[in-house]
């Protein structure tokens, strides 16, 4: 079957298939009493944020196997914007992750301007890192609402992380005309310009979120439930955690000083002092105690980019967004998105249309270590553990 | 970080007869990349992962790219002997014409793996492979083995495209369902008409969906 050498190719009868290297941690067998139960959590299991599927074995209480099965959103988004123009896609783009519109849209905007060469003036700069930071500040409150909904805190954590979010899309429901649906960032700047008077609203809204990352942390931070629940719960190493693609906060919950912001540096974010959090017992908590961290040095950038935000166009005014042909080549172009590493991969063929039009979606890949973070823990752990993953299921899907 | 070049001297000086080719990418990007024979793929991206310098721990995307058959048209000067009558003789005479030939350069499927450093913090190396052609049954080898960031990822190529990656531990369709037989990416794809009737406004569709309901002798109520 394979053209391989021997001592290289995987015997294909290890049914779940771990070689060496994958730094996966042992199967679990079962203890022999008692029957082994197969549980289908999902495809429209109030847990699962959306619809997905684990196909999860139970011993007992103890998970010995889970499956996760991807697909039911699927509308192949990648074949339909090989079919139509640069622009015509930058609306669906929104509909990936659609809790965070904005940062889809900026890492779009990215990859088509490392492929054309266009410059994006200082103004529309500090305008994307502005509304990008907003955007990871109402995901990461919003995921932080929906782990502590899921240990069974049935609505008061949910619903403070949903008012503060309101305010936030009460911002880009003034400034793009949607509250998730956002379409606004372009090739080479933003859409519309701001008016002062929007800005001076989002200084205000931004001096109230550090009162609601307090909030947050005196609620729940020590709160002894959720210490139970989540300490210890769902550890992932970092060397499993690099080697298998996992980006975003839950990779710096393992403990990985890899923050896309820092390493690339795109945009202007040198500009800006700020810390990158790190865990150092890579379970739950350190996953929800990283997203709330951040959420404080969202803040601060937020606070320095308000101040220093210079006047003139949002847009290029040599920027042609419209029917433009991209020279033949190809260029990836990545953020860090609040869940992770989002990444557009383009080629061009000199049309008017990508040739290839690829999202590296970060909520999929993080998915690849469910079941190694799953394995021995209890039934109700793992939607614990699922949900300290942050996937939105627009993007796993695509 | 090293230039392609760089790398591409450092593999061969480590993988011997890894045939490393360095494909140029013409856009402002910059991004090159490095096509590896997939005979000795897997030893590459071993060497890459390990090597200290290098440190190419983490594999950030891997996607498929499909390159059909293309049809290049030339045009060739050709001399010819033509029989002509020339002042009541017939004689032999040679004249040159242009010609069009077309000729036709196989197509391939390619799979395209973009690497970065978590260790050392540079990226990306490009890799790139290519089947030998591009029917139903090709095959690369799997780099899973390496980079467990490759597990879903191949399994989406393989879904979308049809590559066949050898050595994946688990290569299943991950986003559409086991039953369904075709690969939705490739460019020649044709949407199947098979479907169930919808109330759509799409009159083309629903026609379509009606010829094939026709032509397989079930009712002719939509709906049914």
């Amino acid at each position: 079957m394979s053209n391989l050498p021997v001592d290289e190719a995987i015997d294909p009868l290890t049914v779940t298939g771990r070689p060496d290297g994958w730094n996966r941690p042992p199967l679990i067998e079962p203890d022999g009493e008692g029957e082994l139960l197969e549980v289908a959590m999902g495809p429209h299991h109030p847990s699962t944020h959306g619809v997905f599927r684990m196909d999860v074995a139970l011993d007992g209480e103890r998970v010995i196997r889970l499956k996760p099965v991807f697909g039911y959103l699927h509308r192949n988004h990648e074949k339909i914007a090989e079919g139509i123009s640069y622009l015509a896609s930058m609306p669906y783009t929104d509909r990936l992750d659609y809790i965070c519109p904005l940062t889809n849209n900026w890492a779009y905007a990215l990859a088509v301007e490392k492929l054309t060469g266009q410059e994006v003036p200082e103004r529309a700069e500090y305008l994307r890192v502005i509304l990008g930071e907003l955007t990871r500040f109402q995901n990461h409150a919003s995921s932080i609402g929906f782990l502590i909904q899921e240990m069974g805190a049935s609505g008061t954590p949910l619903m403070y992380a949903f008012r503060e979010r309101e305010k936030i899309l009460d911002l880009f429901e003034e400034l793009t005309g949607a509250r998730m649906m956002c379409n606004y960032m372009r090739f080479g700047g933003c859409r519309v310009d701001p008016t002062a008077a929007w800005l001076d609203k989002t200084r205000k809204v931004v001096a109230g979120l550090y009162g609601f990352t307090e909030e947050v942390d005196r609620l729940l931070s020590g709160n002894e439930i959720l210490m139970a629940r989540t300490q210890g719960v769902g550890i992932l190493r970092p060397e499993l955690a690099v080697n298998a693609g996992v980006t975003g906060p839950m990779l710096r919950a393992s403990g990985v000083n890899y923050d896309i912001r820092k390493v690339d540096g795109y945009s202007i974010y040198n500009r800006f002092s700020f810390k990158v959090p790190l865990g150092d017992h890579w379970d739950v908590y350190d996953r929800y105690m990283i997203r709330l961290l951040e959420m404080r040095e969202s803040i601060k950038i937020l606070e320095q980019a308000l101040k220093d935000i210079p006047g003139g166009p949002v847009m290029d005014p040599k920027a042609k967004i419209r029917g433009f042909r991209p020279k033949p080549g190809e260029a990836y172009g990545r953020i860090e998105a609040p869940k992770g590493e989002l990444g557009f991969y383009l080629i061009s063929d000199g049309g008017p249309n990508p040739y290839r039009y690829r999202v590296r979606p970060p909520s999929l890949i993080n998915l690849t270590v469910l079941e190694d973070m799953a394995l021995g823990a209890n039934m109700a752990d793992v939607v614990l553990i699922f949900g300290s993953v942050d996937i939105v299921l627009g993007e796993v899907d695509r | 970080m090293k230039t392609v070049e760089e790398i591409k001297a450092a593999i061969e000086a480590a993988v011997p007869g890894a045939g490393v080719e360095i494909v140029p990418n013409p856009s402002v990007s910059g991004q090159h990349s490095l096509r590896l024979d997939p005979a000795t793929a897997r030893a590459v991206g071993k060497f890459l992962h390990d090597d200290t310098e290098l440190a190419l721990d983490f594999l950030s995307n891997v996607t498929g790219v499909d390159w059909p058959d293309k049809e290049i048209a030339e045009k060739v000067k050709v001399t010819r002997t033509v029989t002509k009558t020339v002042d009541g003789v017939e004689q032999s005479v040679e004249e040159t014409v242009d010609e069009t030939r077309k000729r036709v350069e196989p197509g391939c499927l390619e799979a395209v793996y973009h690497l970065y450093s978590v260790t050392r913090k540079h990226g990306p190396v490009v890799l790139r492979m290519r089947t030998v052609n591009r029917t139903g049954q090709v095959s690369l080898p799997s780099l899973t083995p390496v980079w467990r960031s490759a597990e879903f990822q191949e399994r989406e190529v393989f879904d979308l495209f049809g590559i066949v990656f050898e050595g994946h531990p688990d290569l299943r369709r991950l986003l559409m369902w086991d039953a369904f037989t075709d690969h939705p990416m490739r460019r020649d794809y044709v949407e199947p008409d098979d479907f169930d009737y919808e109330p759509t406004a799409h009159d083309e569709v629903l026609a379509r969906a009606q010829a094939h309901k026709d032509a397989a002798g079930q009712g002719t109520e939509a709906g049914q």
